[in-house]
């Protein structure tokens, strides 16, 4: 498995951290308990095309989005995060 | 049949050809009074120990490839109870006294082999967690020796003590740990659990779950058609969470690849299953020669049953700073396995939310040891309906209540248990 970073270039595995599911978003401080169990402990843990997290942390420490599938680890587009320092000042 | 010494002289006499199958391949019938989803170890075991503890033995373990075809035939076969937390060290113990006992049990050879685990440190402070790990197996009277670096020596000459990056200081040894054959545990478990009247149905993959009027789940459906239940237990580690999607239910797991690797066969070397202590290797050698071993999952979410090179470099560096003289031994074989990681380590063995639908899920990669262990815990779950006292902590909604079994102290970040 290979990641091509926007920013890099392809690169190989190991310069990449993973960080997962990109779906779960942060629920609001009045959300209730229930939110926030979903949130931290409950995953779809998708079999097949998968948006997750990467850290860039080998080369130019970015976030990414990376779209992924589970099954046969076949990326499909790799973007930088939103909110990611990069993705500020555009790619 | 019952294996013997004199059941084997008999076969030798007809060359051998004369052996029947050791276990009976089922086809469905209608109903059971429980259907186990999941033809590995853990599931034919709890089959077993409903037949043979319980009673129960109206009885289905439903298998979608065949039987051990998933992390059962995957692992690196170490079996071992050095856990240090309170609900984890029981249950492995129990697992651990159910492994000694196994072939006398069942009328199987499994190769239970007790050549000993010894967990080496290298530094201090690690020194003084694993003193703390065996003084907590201790007190539950379980096997725990600190060795000295003078008693590693005697034991394991081979290793690098002259220049090592991070020097061996001593190990923590449990000498009742050790390694069993994963596939003769698989079939010997079928063998016993098939000869007390438990249906082993292959090529037989569940699609949904049938429900009654009240949400009661009553059978499932397969791709060998409805199959009626009294009771439903799932043990898929691996595929938990595609399984029980199709109950409705999402769980505190992520699907994560571990690989292994077996090298080609050297004359005997190693004595018993090491960890290195720096890094993350354990490594024993099998009976045909071969050093078998592994390291961590590679850390991203994985249904593939293959790994990368990271991963595999690491294993292998692991396993250079350690032997230095394995550098010429060549790489036989690598496999990856799909692992339930759990968020806090441990596992779930409870009922689920939906009624008549029951859990075994979340082993990590530390299912292979926990084979008995589980079978028995589960089995009594599903006959009793109450969790057995070793497994009463393995709750489902202990995230929510906040007592997580948290061997490693990583929080809910699964690819780091």
């Amino acid at each position: 498995m290979r990641i091509v970073c926007p920013f890099c270039g392809e690169r190989e595995l190991g310069e990449f951290t993973y960080l997962g599911d990109a779906k779960p978003v942060r629920p609001t401080a009045d959300a209730g308990e229930d939110a926030v169990h979903d949130y931290v402990y409950l995953r779809d843990n998708v079999a097949g095309v998968m948006s997750e997290n990467w850290y860039h942390g080998g080369g130019c420490r970015a976030w990414l989005k990376v779209t992924r599938n589970t099954l046969t680890h076949e990326i499909a587009a790799v973007e930088p995060a939103a909110g990611a320092g990069a993705a500020k000042v555009g790619a | 049949m019952k294996y013997s010494i004199f059941s084997l002289a008999r076969a030798a006499l007809s060359s051998h050809k004369n052996w029947q199958r050791t276990w009976r391949d089922a086809t469905p019938k209608d109903r059971y009074d429980v259907v186990i989803i999941g033809g590995g170890g853990h599931g034919l075991a709890t089959a077993w120990f409903l037949a043979s503890e319980y009673g129960i033995k109206n009885v289905a373990v439903l298998e979608k490839g065949w039987i051990g075809s998933g992390n059962a035939g995957r692992n690196t076969t170490i079996i071992r109870s050095n856990y240090g937390l309170p609900g984890n060290t029981g249950f492995y113990e129990l697992s651990m006294k159910l492994w000694e006992r196994m072939e006398q049990d069942l009328n199987y050879n499994a190769m239970v082999s007790q050549r000993g685990v010894i967990n080496l440190y290298h530094s201090d402070a690690q020194r003084d967690a694993y003193a703390r790990r065996g003084n907590t197996m201790r007190i539950n009277g379980i096997d725990a020796e600190l060795l000295d670096l003078a008693a590693v020596k005697k034991m394991m000459p081979f290793l690098n003590y002259d220049n090592a990056r991070f020097p061996v200081q001593g190990g923590l040894l449990q000498r009742r740990g050790g390694t069993a054959r994963h596939d003769a545990v698989v079939w010997g478990y079928a063998h016993a659990a098939s000869g007390l009247g438990v249906d082993i149905i292959q090529n037989c993959e569940v699609t949904g779950f049938v429900r009654d009027a009240n949400g009661k789940v009553s059978g499932v459906e397969t791709s060998r058609g409805r199959i009626g239940a009294g009771k439903v237990g799932m043990a898929v580690a691996g595929s938990s969470s595609r399984v029980a999607n199709m109950a409705g239910l999402r769980l505190p797991i992520e699907s994560h690849v571990l690989q292994a690797f077996v090298s080609e066969a050297i004359k005997p070397l190693i004595p018993n299953v090491m960890t290195f202590g720096a890094g993350h290797f354990y490594v024993s050698q099998s009976d045909k020669g071969g050093l078998v071993f592994g390291g961590d999952i590679d850390g991203y979410n994985s249904y593939a049953q293959r790994g990368n090179l990271p991963v595999m470099e690491d294993v292998c560096e692991g396993g250079m700073a350690l032997m230095p003289m394995i550098g010429r031994v060549r790489l036989l074989r690598q496999w990856g396995g799909i692992m339930d990681m759990s968020m806090d380590g441990s596992p779930i063995i409870d009922k689920t939310p939906v009624e008549g639908l029951y859990l075994n899920a979340g082993w990590c990669y530390g299912g292979f040891k926990a084979t008995p262990g589980s079978g028995f815990v589960f089995a009594h779950l599903l006959a009793r309906d109450t969790p057995h006292e070793e497994a009463a902590r393995f709750r489902l909604d202990r995230f929510r209540t906040g007592a997580m079994i948290d061997e490693k102290g990583q929080g809910a970040q699964p690819n780091l248990h």
